[in-house]
This record gives structure tokens, C-alpha cells and sequence, in this order.
């Protein structure tokens, strides 16, 4: 800093050639990953008009073909309901675990942070193919895949909650001489219910649209009739189904929104 | 009775809060616990069922070792001491009723615990309790819609129901308006007498402390420098329990009815 009293600047010399520095840095990787990805820039050019041209070849949606996915969009919902509430299941005795101030030892803890990072870092699909291999194809691969997928993101934020009750109730009911199984019960839950039914219905409503895309990789759902009709250029069929998953999304998410109004 | 001998509990920090402490309390005798703070007033009774965990000495309620207790013993013998906090410390999004029943958990299975399925003679009990702390009509109101009076009736009412054989208090008018203390209060010394059983009521009021209590126990940092009846508590002593025996001549003597901030200019000297 400088020693006179009318000048000050917010960094001194160093700071700024390491921001200059940084700022470079940044640019250059940003360069070179574009140079890296060798784009076609000539498909840039025609995509007006391949947009055009598939937009007409999809309009106006197969009307006929909407009762042929009922089924599919009924087992869409019936997995992002399953996968949600084994997740729940599997989720609450992580989040005990990872919380600071419930789990019962480091290691413990340790083991919660790591299943908590775990889950969550391997995405769904990739989860999906996991269990078509094990299970084969259908909707049993996709209820396990979303499952587990959430596990990581429902026990953190439960975990959260969790570290950030009130203490106070927890010592009364140990003062008054209940087991800590008794202050779970009666303290700890009571306190976290309206977080964990709000994540609950996060999850189930994010659960909706991931179970639309497994069935890419076998794992059930509407994204099964949506891929074969794909390959089959159905493309009028295709915004049947892309229409619907949009209504679907839009109504998951207003009962998601309404319920965690509700509890807040 | 309550035996306390030579308790003192160190900090892991180093701070030395309780300095080998040591008194009795029996009967329905209603002991206040005074001090500036930092004297250790809230670490001693909070040691006394082992909420804080004392570094020596020990605590005995009747023929029972506190100190040295395993968990499950010690649940036992906490289910005899009674105690109230001074935010209360309700399960704020449960009912009055479920708050009140709280206080027989360390009697029920936990399945009982689970589906709330209390005895009987539990609830019968809850009932005389509510209309005893005068909260008949709001059983069923959450414990987040009362006011603080309300919610501190309810505190002790959690701790009346466990039919212990003390009761142990914690700054239980702090977050209290002075009317609202002085009930509170009242309403402790009436149990005390009807149930008959000895409470001990860490207090920074003084005037509070010289008008209920039976005895009150002056603590200055960590050690007792006051043990004796109201009447007892003359300037001298309250001049030895907050400043350490300087005398305050100059200063304006903290008359019955003074108010917390000139307590708290005290407390500077006492930390």
C-alpha cells in the first residue's frame, strides 16, 4: 500500500499482475477449447434449414398415436413415484449419518459425506445403464437408476437441515432423561419435516423429467416410444410424445411447487 | 437431597468455570443462584445433571452417584431431576400437549415414543398439569403460537410432569418481561411447596432472588462466596459476590427493582 494518506487502491502491485495474469490464463484456456472441439461451422450455416424442414415434417402431431402412450407416460410417472420414495427410504439413515451433529463417530460421518458425493456425481443415464445390464431392460433398471441418483442430493440437503435445527429442544427432551433414539424422534423430526417434505417433492418433481430421457438406454418410461420413434423418422409421432412430456413436466412441477408452499 | 461436592469443570478452552464448588439442597427449599456473568452460575446447575460434563468433584441426588454414572443410569436419574430453560427449549412445531408429555419419554418404550401412544394415567396427569399452570384451552395449539410467559408455563409444566425429586432451573424469567417473571416465579415457588420438592434457580434478578427464594448462593468467579437466607445478603456480601469486596460508594447502588443494564455494567467486572 502506498504510505500517503490520499491515495489508496484496492490491491497492491502483486495482487494485480496475479489478476492480470489469471485473467490471461483464463483466455487462453478458453481459446484453446474452442480450437480443440473442431467445429463444422458449415452445419452453423444450414441449421435454419434443417430446422425449418424438421419442423415441417413433425407438424401437425399424430393425434391418433397420443392413446398409444398413455402407458408409457403412466410407467414415466410411476418411476419417477418409485424411484423417489426408495430414494427417500435409502437417503434418511445417510443424511443421520452425514450430518455433523447426529452422526455417531468420524468415520461414520466420513462414510455419509462419501455416499452423498458419490451418488450424485455419476448422472442418471450412466446409472440406467448400470442397471440395464444387471437387471436387463424395463422399468425396474429405471426406478434403481433414479434411485440411487438421488440419493446424494435428497440425503444432503435432509443432512443440512438436519445441522441446522434447534438445540434447545434436543437438550430439554435429554434432560428429562429419553434416549437419543426418544430426541430423534421427538425433537429432531419434528423440526426437519417441512425441509424434507419440500426436498421430497424437489426431487420427485426433478425425478419427473429424468425419468422421460432413460428410457434412451432401456430403462422404461416414455423415452422408450420417443427414441423408437427416432430411428424411425415418425417425426410426427416424435412431437406427440415431446408435447406430452411437456405437459407432464409443467404439472409435476405445480404440484411440486404447491406442496412445498404448503409445509413452509 | 442434592449433594454437590467440590464440583468444578475446566474448559477445553482452559477457562476454569467452577472452581471446586460445594453445597446441599433438600426439603422444598427454594435455592436461588446468583452471580455476575461468567461466575458459572449456568455452567453449575447444567452440571448437575451432566448437560455439561464437570472435570471433578461430584453430584449426588440422594443415595445416587451423578458423577461417574454410565448413559443408560444416567438417563434413569435424569428422569428425577426436572429442568427449565431459559428460551424455554419447546419442540416448537409440536403441540402443547406433546410438549408437555415429552417430559415422561425417558419412561416410555421408543415404539411408545413413535406413535405418541402415552399411558393413561399420562394424560391425566398432563391434564391437571395444564390447568395447574393455568394453560387450560390451548393443549392443542402449537407450542410456536404462544407467548413467552405461555411457553415457559409449558416448560414447566414438561418438567413438573416427571414427578422429580428436584428441579433445576436456568435463567428461567431472562427472556421474560418483569410481570411475566414475577408469576413465573411464583408459580415455581408454589410447586415447590405443594410437591415438595427443593429447586434450584440460577438468576441474575437479584431483587427476584431476595423475594422468593428460601437461601441464595452467591457465585463469583466459579466459587461460592455467598451461601446464606435473603435477609443475610447485605451490601457487603453483594459488593464480595459482584465486585470482588471493592466497595461501590461512589457508584449508584443497584436498588430492588434495577434494571438488567445496570446488572450488565456489573457482569463487565465479573467475566
Amino acid at each position: 500500500m502506498s504510505n500517503s494518506t490520499d491515495s489508496w487502491s484496492r490491491f497492491d502491485r502483486r495482487e494485480r499482475l496475479l489478476r492480470f495474469f489469471g485473467l490471461l490464463a483464463g483466455l487462453v484456456i478458453l481459446v484453446a477449447a474452442w480450437r480443440a472441439m473442431e467445429v463444422n461451422y458449415g452445419y452453423a450455416v444450414t441449421a435454419p434449414r434443417e430446422l425449418a424442414d424438421l419442423f415441417g415434417r413433425m407438424y401437425p402431431p399424430n393425434v391418433g398415436y397420443s392413446r398409444e402412450i398413455v402407458g408409457p407416460l403412466l410407467e414415466t410417472i410411476n418411476i419417477s413415484i418409485l424411484g423417489t420414495a426408495l430414494a427417500i427410504v435409502m437417503a434418511i439413515p445417510v443424511a443421520f449419518l452425514g450430518a455433523s451433529n447426529t452422526s455417531p463417530n468420524k468415520p461414520a460421518y466420513l462414510l455419509g459425506k462419501f455416499i452423498i458425493s458419490f451418488t450424485r456425481s455419476v448422472n442418471v443415464i450412466i446409472w440406467a445403464l448400470i442397471f440395464v445390464v444387471i437387471f436387463g431392460p424395463g422399468a425396474l433398471a429405471g426406478v434403481l437408476a433414479i434411485s440411487i441418483r438421488s440419493i446424494g442430493f435428497t440425503a444432503k440437503l435432509i443432512a443440512e437441515a438436519i445441522e441446522e435445527i434447534d438445540r434447545g429442544s434436543v437438550e430439554a427432551i435429554t434432560a428429562a432423561g429419553a434416549s437419543p433414539i426418544d430426541v430423534l424422534i421427538y425433537s429432531i423430526v419434528p423440526q426437519i419435516k417441512p425441509a424434507f417434505i419440500s426436498v421430497a417433492t424437489l426431487r420427485w418433481d426433478i425425478n419427473v423429467r429424468a425419468s422421460t430421457i432413460i428410457g434412451f438406454v432401456g430403462a422404461g418410461g416414455i423415452g422408450v416410444p420417443l427414441q423408437t420413434e427416432i430411428n424411425y423418422f415418425n417425426w410426427e409421432a416424435v412431437l406427440t410424445i415431446l408435447i406430452s412430456i411437456l405437459g407432464l413436466v409443467l404439472i409435476s412441477e405445480a404440484i411440486s411447487a404447491y406442496l412445498r408452499k404448503k409445509v413452509m | 437431597m442434592l449433594t454437590v461436592d467440590n464440583l468444578e469443570k475446566t474448559y477445553d478452552s482452559g477457562d476454569k468455570a467452577l472452581k471446586g464448588v460445594s453445597f446441599e439442597v433438600s426439603g422444598n427449599e427454594i435455592v436461588a443462584i446468583i452471580g455476575p456473568s461468567g461466575a458459572g452460575k449456568s455452567t453449575l446447575v447444567r452440571s448437575i445433571n451432566r448437560l455439561t460434563e464437570p472435570t471433578g468433584g461430584r453430584v449426588s441426588l440422594d443415595d445416587t452417584e451423578v458423577t461417574g454414572l454410565d448413559k443408560s443410569a444416567l438417563r434413569d436419574v435424569r428422569r428425577d431431576m426436572g429442568m427449565i430453560f431459559q428460551e424455554f427449549n419447546l419442540v416448537e412445531r409440536l403441540t402443547v400437549m406433546e410438549n408437555i408429555l415429552s417430559g415422561r419419554l425417558g419412561y416410555l418404550s421408543t415404539w411408545n415414543a413413535f406413535r405418541r401412544n402415552f399411558p393413561p394415567e399420562d394424560i391425566k396427569r398432563a391434564r391437571e398439569i395444564l390447568s395447574r399452570v393455568n394453560l387450560e384451552g390451548v393443549e392443542n395449539n402449537r407450542a410456536d403460537e404462544l407467548s413467552g410467559g405461555q411457553r415457559q408455563r409449558v416448560g414447566i409444566a414438561r418438567a413438573v410432569i416427571q414427578r422429580p425429586k428436584i428441579l433445576l432451573a436456568d435463567e428461567p424469567t431472562s427472556a421474560l418481561d418483569p410481570d411475566t417473571s414475577r408469576e413465573v416465579m411464583s408459580l415455581l415457588t408454589d410447586i415447590a411447596h405443594e410437591d415438595d420438592i427443593p429447586i434450584i434457580i440460577n438468576i441474575h434478578e437479584v431483587d427476584l432472588a431476595v423475594d422468593y427464594a428460601d437461601r441464595i448462593i452467591g457465585l463469583s468467579d466459579g466459587e461460592i462466596v455467598f451461601n446464606g437466607p435473603p435477609d443475610d445478603l447485605d451490601q457487603a456480601a453483594r459488593d464480595e459476590i459482584y465486585r470482588g469486596g471493592e466497595s461501590i460508594a461512589d457508584r449508584e447502588e443497584p436498588s430492588a427493582g434495577s434494571s438488567t443494564g445496570s446488572d450488565d455494567v456489573i457482569a463487565e467486572r465479573g467475566d
